[in-house]
């Protein structure tokens, strides 16, 4: 085990609502929700010292620390590549608790993706700087090649082809995700679940991915407070402790389109957080009861099963067939419905989720769930995280 | 577009090449004072020598002149009478039935010169005789593909003497249909470590960019080699010949500057590196992975070229 794991926990959760148009600013869905998960975890806003952000988001933290009576800050840090950053918050949090660096670090995610700038329309008209990482995308955006849908894509058709898979196996991911948000009073498919032959008859986006391959696109914010291990036992909530926090970028790493390594079934970034977590945790895939599976896109869902050592290679089609992405299955998965589901908060509302499990208030709570494995998003450098109830 | 390009269209064009296509005849009234007043009030002209006699015989003239820019206007039978004029095919009518037979549908004038050899009077009754001077070959005009047909116009008075010639020239084109501007595809973000490669694309190479220090090739091009650590590079060129790794069926968001549903490939060379293109030539139900492909060149708009590939039996 490692000098982090077990030293800091997250002690709040808070979110807005989540729709479609939050008719509000970005900064306001950031002050509400950040103010929520303060509360939750029975503090103040003068307590927290600390804030994490994506580099994504449009909110920097001196905004919302002086909208909400944060006031003076000790540490803040952001972390870059989109949904890829979302786990990669608590660590700097946890990192920065355990060194003592901050006391109170609030990390957060709001935006207004769907009735504001959508991401899924896709990067066409984005303006070409001469820096790096908009010259990366000259090898894709005038080919036509310019939404994360498409991106995906490429990487499912060979998966499909290396494996045998096919669109109903991405099918089932989304099945099981919208069986759960359908008893989720937050989720915005509550209510509304989807069978197998919903997915095969909704329409191809970018083939080999249909419409109910791609997670919805949503409005809100989602805050979590991350505080030491310690402190987290004198909070009202039992602590979600950090067991384990890992960020990865493979080698040959692209922005959603590492096409060009030998083998783009896998997701090596992924195989590189899961060893830091199970290292740094102690635990192995057997250990892990419960797992959010970040889940923009469905396909990238089955490699993620086989990186992090749930299945073999090429394996996950079975392990999903079976069933054991269920509640009372081997590793339910994104029991608040995931981004499919609930909505998309770039991962952050999966971490949210994971506490929940944590506490044992998750409204799909399997028993007994000791150990929760959470990742951030894929196809760009990403990050995870194992949460636990402590030993 | 075809006719014009028929064997003898522009033989039977050129036979009017010094012909007269327009025989005097005198306009339909004799100068007169109305229809001078109507002129002059609508061009806002005031110089008093065309209506006030007393004012015209103070310039040293007889009387009241006509001005000299409705020479041709007392030539003009009208609308009604030029849109049912009909000859025997040799003349103006002939001339523009050819013409609209060649798409030449639409007509602009260009050009009018003038040279005026005496004042016209109240009385003077004005017919006009035209010869075709040239008919140009067909030229690009910012109004579509044209001829210009250039004719001698010369204005004769009631006893036969020439009171004015006139060089005119007018554009007889084919209207080009209005156009939506085509959309651009996504440009690509062009800096100091992938110019090269635009730049070959542009003259339609395909290149790699290859390691000076250890010959190792790499795609997506960066400044320095992951290998060896070395700076130095310079470009090989690609056989073009490749296979599909992979590929996606593009649907939605549809993009104006492409046709949906459309392919983008990750084609793997056999040089082994990989790039992502655009494939042609084939259907998105015939594509298969591992397909044999050849490269082709794609020019969106002009200011873009893009590999492409083809499909090829191995």
């Amino acid at each position: 085990m490692s000098g982090l794991s077990g030293r800091a926990a997250i002690a709040g959760i808070g979110a807005t609502e989540f729709s479609k148009d939050s008719g509000r600013s970005e900064l306001r869905l950031a002050c509400e929700a950040v103010l929520a998960a303060v509360a939750d975890a029975g503090l103040r806003p003068s307590d927290v010292d600390g804030m994490v952000t994506f580099t994504a988001d449009s909110s920097s933290e001196i905004h919302i620390a002086r909208s909400t009576g944060i006031g003076e800050l000790r540490f803040f840090s952001r972390v870059p590549h989109g949904g890829g950053a979302a786990c990669g918050t608590v660590q700097q949090a946890a990192m920065a608790v355990a060194t003592g660096v901050a006391e109170v670090v609030v990390c957060y995610r709001a935006f207004n993706e769907r009735s504001g700038h959508r991401f899924g329309l896709g990067r066409a008209d984005a303006p070409s700087g001469a820096g790096a990482d908009d010259a990366a995308f000259s090898w894709v955006s005038p080919f036509g090649l310019f939404t994360p849908a498409q991106w995906v894509a490429m990487f499912a058709r060979r998966y499909m082809h290396e494996y045998k898979a096919t669109t109903e196996d991405f099918g089932r991911v989304a099945v099981v995700d919208r069986k759960h948000a359908a008893v989720n009073p937050a989720a915005w498919f509550h209510g509304r679940p989807i069978t197998l032959a919903d997915h095969q008859a909704s329409r191809w986006i970018a083939e080999p991915l249909r419409l109910l391959d791609c997670c919805q696109e949503s409005d809100g914010g989602q805050a979590l407070v991350v505080v030491s291990a310690e402190r987290a036992r004198d909070l009202p909530h039992p602590p979600a402790l950090v067991l384990a926090a890992g960020q990865g970028s493979g080698a040959d790493q692209h922005m959603m389109t590492s096409y060009y390594r030998q083998d783009i079934t896998g997701i090596p970034e992924m195989g590189l957080v899961g060893r830091q977590l199970y290292g740094q945790s102690g635990l192995g895939p057997a250990d892990v009861d419960a797992a959010i599976l970040y889940d923009h896109f469905t396909p990238l869902v089955l490699p993620q099963l086989e990186e992090l050592g749930f299945c073999g290679r090429g394996e996950a089609r079975h392990f999903i067939a079976d069933g054991h992405l269920e509640v009372g299955g081997r590793l339910p998965v994104n029991t608040h419905g995931g981004q499919l589901g609930e909505a998309y908060i770039h991962g952050m509302n999966g971490i949210a989720e994971a506490v929940r499990l944590v506490r044992g208030t998750s409204v799909n709570q399997p028993p007994s769930v000791r150990h929760v494995l959470v990742t951030a998003g894929t196809g760009v450098p990403t990050s995870g995280l194992i949460l636990g109830a402590g030993r | 577009m075809a006719l014009t390009e028929q064997d003898g269209y522009d033989e039977r064009l050129q036979e009017f090449t010094g012909r007269e296509v327009l025989q005097p005849r005198p306009g339909p009234d004799p100068v007169n004072v109305p229809m001078i007043r109507h002129w002059v009030e609508a061009m806002g002209d005031r110089n008093p020598i065309y209506l006030d006699e007393t004012a015209a015989r103070e310039t040293g003239r007889a009387g009241i002149v006509a001005p000299a820019s409705m020479t041709q206007a007392w030539t003009m039978p009208g609308y009604a009478a030029t849109a049912a004029r009909q000859d025997d095919g040799s003349g103006l009518g002939g001339l523009i039935a050819l013409l609209a037979e060649g798409g030449y549908t639409s007509v602009v004038a260009t050009d009018s010169e003038f040279a005026f050899h005496r004042e016209l009077v109240v009385g003077d009754h004005v017919g006009v005789r035209e010869t075709v001077e040239s008919i140009s070959p067909e030229k690009r005009t910012a109004l579509g593909a044209g001829r210009f047909v250039t004719t001698r116009r010369t204005y004769l008075d009631q006893h036969g003497e020439v009171v004015a010639e006139q060089r005119w020239r007018m554009l007889w084109f084919r209207p080009e249909q209005p156009q939506a501007p085509k959309a651009l595809r996504p440009r690509p973000a062009v800096n100091r470590d992938n110019a090269f490669w635009f730049e070959a694309a542009r003259e339609h190479r395909l290149v790699i960019q290859r390691c000076s220090g250890c010959a190792a090739l790499r795609h997506p091009p960066g400044p320095c080699c992951p290998r060896c650590g070395s700076y130095d590079w310079d470009t090989a060129e690609a056989s073009g010949r490749g296979r599909v790794h992979s590929f996606v069926v593009s649907h939605h968001p549809r993009h104006p500057a492409f046709e949906s549903p459309y392919l983008v490939a990750l084609v793997e060379l056999e040089e082994g590196t990989r790039l992502v293109a655009n494939l042609v030539g084939v259907t998105p139900e015939e594509v298969v992975i591992d397909m044999p492909v050849a490269l082709e060149w794609l020019d969106p708009d002009p200011g873009l070229t893009l590999p492409a590939f083809r499909p090829v039996t191995p």
